[in-house]
């Protein structure tokens, strides 16, 4: 694995005349995991926004491997696996031609993998039922799914326990672990206690006084 | 271990993205048909409102059938990226390590496979409902042909402008309405100058260099205001 960082350097943010982040470092590199904890409406999405180069409303420097992201932009998206809020799942389309689509244009995958990995989250015999008809747990499990096939060493995941049950709690918590002792990187954000084997950071968001 | 990810090329991700549109536009049929039922709707209640009168319909064919061509265009331009928008998919495609100026052209090249050309092949029906003269068929068709391309590249502009909003509909068509009126102009003159037995080539090429020219610069408009839209 080679070596890669991303890199928040005060990053301030205002929204809506209200100081939302207020000169956040933080720092992440291969082997690493960093939960960033906060209440509600403390930023974090925003944190995470910023940090893949969506927002571009705000003060400081996001780095990645040293350079601003917006510079690196092509080799650093190559290299990130993000899941938002909305995790871009097409409900239209089943869950295999959900991964069809993202593995085109990220990366090279072969279809046998993409069924595997769906198996391994339980979804085997769903492959190819239209998203619209799984329930909100099997609709993530889809985009779950692109961790088990992605070799993005970065991958930044925007509260990822949403709507999934313990037990995919517990697999997911395992991929994490598994992730971070390959020599990859995780950036989440969660306000489930993370129950991780190995060490990982936590970073507070405050949430500024009004 | 991890290795480096092997970033599919272009080519592969432009067509996976026209397939996955085709796929859906597949999947939501009517949302295709609907346009084109619009426009066979609209042109049948002009004869009932002016009178069938052959003469009156003749001088008013080509125009009319432009812009309902353009107004069938803008009916489905709305939603080219409102669903991708909501699902998060439009966030994906622009974290993706593909150019998005290659991604969009992919959308709007579906938008136009599904909504425009349908359009031109249905136009000599609607000009035959008009009592359009025979010469006129060859252009509208040729015309229609390189100007739903710009059509559906501008409204593509329109969409991506108003993605964020709830409904942008009339939005859409103040903002992208104005931009059409050079491709009617040059479309519906060489529908008339087809009927009136003139050369009609030299509005063709000014189309075809129109189309050209939003097809080649409207991607950098559309990615450009998509990226705004994610941005707030």
């Amino acid at each position: 694995m080679s070596e890669f960082s991303i890199e928040a350097r005060g990053v301030s943010c205002e929204r809506d005349q209200r100081l939302l982040l207020d000169g956040v470092n933080c720092a992440v590199g291969p082997g690493e995991v960093l939960q960033i904890a906060g209440a509600n409406g403390s930023g974090k999405t925003t944190l995470l926004r910023i940090l893949v180069g969506i927002s571009t409303a705000y003060e400081g420097q996001v780095l990645w491997c040293g350079q601003p992201i917006a510079a690196a932009a092509g080799q650093y998206y190559s290299q990130l696996l993000y899941l938002g809020h909305n995790p871009g799942v097409t409900l239209t389309l089943s869950a295999l031609e959900n991964l069809r689509w993202y593995f085109q244009l990220n990366q090279i995958v072969a279809d046998q993998r993409m069924r595997e990995a769906l198996a391994a989250l339980g979804l085997d015999g769903y492959e190819d039922v239209p998203a619209y008809r799984m329930s909100a747990g099997q609709q993530r499990r889809i985009a779950l799914a692109r961790l088990l096939i992605s070799d993005a060493p970065l991958w930044i995941l925007d509260e990822p326990f949403t709507a999934i049950d313990r037990g995919g709690v517990q697999e997911l918590e395992q991929l994490i672990c598994r992730h971070a002792r390959q020599g990859g990187a995780v950036i989440l954000t969660t306000h489930h206690a993370l129950n991780l084997d190995v060490p990982f950071d936590r970073l507070e968001l405050a949430g500024a006084p009004c | 271990m991890l290795s480096a990810a092997r970033v599919p090329g272009i080519v592969e991700a432009v067509r996976g993205t026209l397939r996955r549109e085709l796929l859906l536009a597949y999947r939501r049929r009517g949302d295709v048909i609907n346009p084109l039922v619009f426009a066979l709707i609209v042109v049948t209640l002009f004869p009932l409102g002016i009178g069938p009168e052959p003469g009156v319909l003749r001088a008013i064919a080509p125009g009319l059938v432009w812009v309902v061509a353009l107004l069938s265009c803008l009916l489905s331009a709305d939603r080219l990226f409102r669903d991708d928008y909501l699902d998060g998919t439009l966030q994906q495609l622009l974290l993706s390590p593909q150019p998005a100026y290659f991604m969009v052209m992919a959308k709007v090249l579906a938008h136009w496979l599904v909504a425009g050309l349908p359009v031109a092949l249905i136009a000599p029906l609607l000009g035959g409902m008009l009592a359009l003269p025979a010469g006129g068929y060859g252009p509208l068709v040729a015309s229609l042909l390189l100007g739903t391309a710009s059509l559906s590249t501008i409204g593509a502009i329109g969409a991506a402008l108003t993605v964020g909003l709830k409904r942008g509909g009339v939005l859409v068509a103040l903002i992208v309405l104005p931009l059409y009126i050079p491709i009617l102009i040059f479309g519906s003159g060489a529908v008339v100058a087809g009927c009136d037995g003139l050369p009609y080539s030299g509005h063709l090429a000014v189309l075809g260099a129109l189309t050209l020219l939003a097809v080649v610069l409207a991607p950098l408009a559309i990615g450009g205001a998509l990226r705004i839209n994610m941005d707030d």
